[in-house]
């Protein structure tokens, strides 16, 4: 039910998002969201893409300190309060989020997050009748 | 009681009484001979010090310290306590950071020398029917002839190949049936490679049981691997050139400690900053005064080398003391709000982490006035996705360095291979603080 994130190790100087970019770059791999908070010292840049494993091991090769994480990513509809009926499932069963952000892909909003237990909120999403997504079907959207 | 596992009996089995007894006397004698040497009678007479006035051993500490510039100094031979034509050979140290340092030896002192390095290679088992390979380099570096004489005077088959040459080292050990091989732990490793590539298994095709490895510092883990790689027993010789060289500590089969010879030096640990001595068990400069040597006796020797006598008694028999592995130089020493700091602490607990690469930087600076420390460490593999279980390692990190050097640095996580590579002497320190 989760898909795979890049979660990468980036200092906070100039230069260190591009570097992770263009080793990404080099290997055709295609991005979906990248996501990045402003904090002091480093920061975790997170990639929603194409071929996770593979980024994975170019990363890696590249000495990057990297992980895969796996993540919830959930399709939205397009309106108005969406996103907050969603939360408020979410907060009903006391499921705290960690992150969140979101995109648009072909006119639907994937709100990708993660919480502290999978398998409750596995089974919030089942219950509820979430749409869901999975690795196979985010590339056909593209 | 079977003393077969001790070459010198008499003088390894001694108790802490009479090793103190016997350094009295032999270091009573090394004074008064040092009269003779006019770097010594000048720097007694300008301090009003006279041979008699050294009663006990306690009274060593009223005998200033000799340094390496002191050697320097006196280039090539003035600290010599005997006239040249009794001298029989010399060695020389490099002299890349300035005039090299001379050490001159009488037939005595090499047969003594060689006694010492005998008694090593006995201790950790080997006899007079092991065949054993010096790849060592041979000439003005000790390491070749100090074990070449010592292994003859064990009485074993000695195969003086020298540094280099890899294919012939291995045909050696595999045609001659070497079983002990002297070689710095690089090397050691680097054998092992070329057997894997010429397809030799250590363990099926050679004798070798035996390693001696030192003059490059390694960590135990190093040891181990060796061990595990040629399938031996590595043992840790300590050496340096203006203590003839190898054959001054070694360690006993126990592998915790190298027991230092005490009827050839005495042994002290000092604050390098204060001079004085540390609490024992606690690290500090070696400094070591020759009480078993003729031609060039040096008295209280700041050997730059910082270590610490481990405590307790070892399970050998031997009394005497225990040096623990060499953990840098004092020149290395970092002293932040009147503490002491060696870089050694800081490395060892940072290899605690499995988190961390093994390159680290630490910054001196001044902030508002105040000195602090940060250091920079890699992480090697991101762990977690997790914001609050970094912050959560860089506290933990942050509180296992000031247990162990009793200030709060500034712990900064840095990207895998954004620091200064640790090859060779690699810049693990930045003083950038300001100087009143």
């Amino acid at each position: 039910m989760t898909i795979q994130q890049l979660s990468v190790f980036v200092e906070n100087k100039s230069g260190a998002m591009l570097h992770i970019l263009n080793l990404l770059k080099a290997e055709g791999i295609q991005l979906l969201a990248v996501n990045i908070a402003d904090t002091v010292e480093y920061g975790i840049f997170r990639i929603i893409c194409s071929e996770p494993s593979k980024a994975y091991n170019v990363l890696k090769d590249a000495k990057v300190s990297v992980t895969l994480t796996d993540v919830f990513a959930i399709e939205l509809d397009d309106e108005v309060g969406e996103l907050a009926n969603v939360l408020e499932i979410f907060n009903k069963e006391g499921i705290s989020i960690t992150y969140l952000y979101s995109f648009l892909l072909n006119g639907k909003g994937i709100m990708i997050f993660r919480t502290i237990d999978n398998e409750r909120t596995r089974e919030v999403i089942n219950l509820n009748h979430l749409k869901f997504i999975t690795e196979p079907n985010l590339y056909t959207l593209v | 009681m079977d003393t077969s596992q001790y070459l010198h009996p008499d003088k390894e089995l001694m108790t802490r009484e009479e090793i103190e007894a016997l350094q009295l006397e032999r270091l009573q004698k090394t004074v008064r001979h040092c009269m003779n040497s006019p770097f010594y009678k000048q720097r007694f007479e300008s301090i009003g010090l006279t041979p008699d006035d050294i009663k006990s051993l306690d009274d060593l500490r009223k005998i200033p310290f000799t340094t390496k510039q002191d050697l320097r100094d006196t280039y090539p031979f003035g600290i010599a306590s005997v006239p040249l034509d009794k001298c029989v050979r010399l060695h020389s140290s490099s002299g890349t950071t300035g005039n090299p340092t001379v050490i001159l030896h009488t037939q005595r002192d090499l047969d003594e020398w060689a006694n010492a390095v005998a008694r090593c290679l006995h201790m950790v088992g080997l006899r007079p029917t092991d065949v054993f390979q010096n790849s060592s380099g041979y000439g003005m570096f000790t390491g070749g002839l100090g074990f070449q004489y010592g292994a003859e005077r064990l009485g074993m088959l000695t195969v003086p190949a020298a540094a280099g040459n890899t294919l012939r080292q291995l045909k050696f050990i595999k045609d001659f049936g070497t079983t002990a091989l002297h070689a710095i732990p690089s090397y050691a490793a680097r054998l092992y490679e070329v057997m894997v590539e010429q397809g030799i298994d250590p363990r099926k095709d050679t004798k070798l049981k035996t390693l001696v490895i030192g003059a490059e510092p390694h960590s135990e883990e190093q040891r181990r691997r060796i061990e595990n790689m040629l399938g031996v027993k590595a043992y840790n010789s300590f050496g340096m050139s203006e203590m003839c060289g190898p054959g001054v500590a070694f360690e006993c089969k126990e592998q915790n400690g190298l027991h230092i010879w005490e009827d050839y030096y005495i042994v002290e640990i000092v604050d390098p900053e204060t001079l004085e001595p540390v609490p024992e068990g606690q690290i500090g400069e070696l400094v070591l005064t020759t009480i078993n040597r003729e031609a060039m006796p040096l008295l209280r020797y700041r050997t730059r080398d910082l270590t610490r006598i481990l405590p307790g008694e070892c399970p050998c028999g031997r009394n005497h003391k225990r040096l623990d592995r060499m953990q840098g130089r004092s020149d290395d020493m970092i002293i932040l709000k009147g503490v002491n700091i060696f870089p050694i602490q800081i490395e060892k607990i940072l290899l605690q982490f499995q988190e961390l690469a093994t390159d680290y930087l630490i910054t001196l600076e001044t902030l508002d006035n105040n000195d602090g420390m940060t250091i920079e460490v890699e992480l090697s593999t991101l762990f977690t996705d997790d914001y609050a279980r970094l912050e959560k390692l860089t506290k933990e990190i942050t509180r296992r360095l000031k247990d162990e050097i009793l200030v709060t640095p500034r712990v900064r996580l840095v990207a895998n291979g954004s620091l200064p590579k640790s090859e060779g002497k690699a810049v693990r320190v930045k003083d950038l603080r300001k100087k009143f």
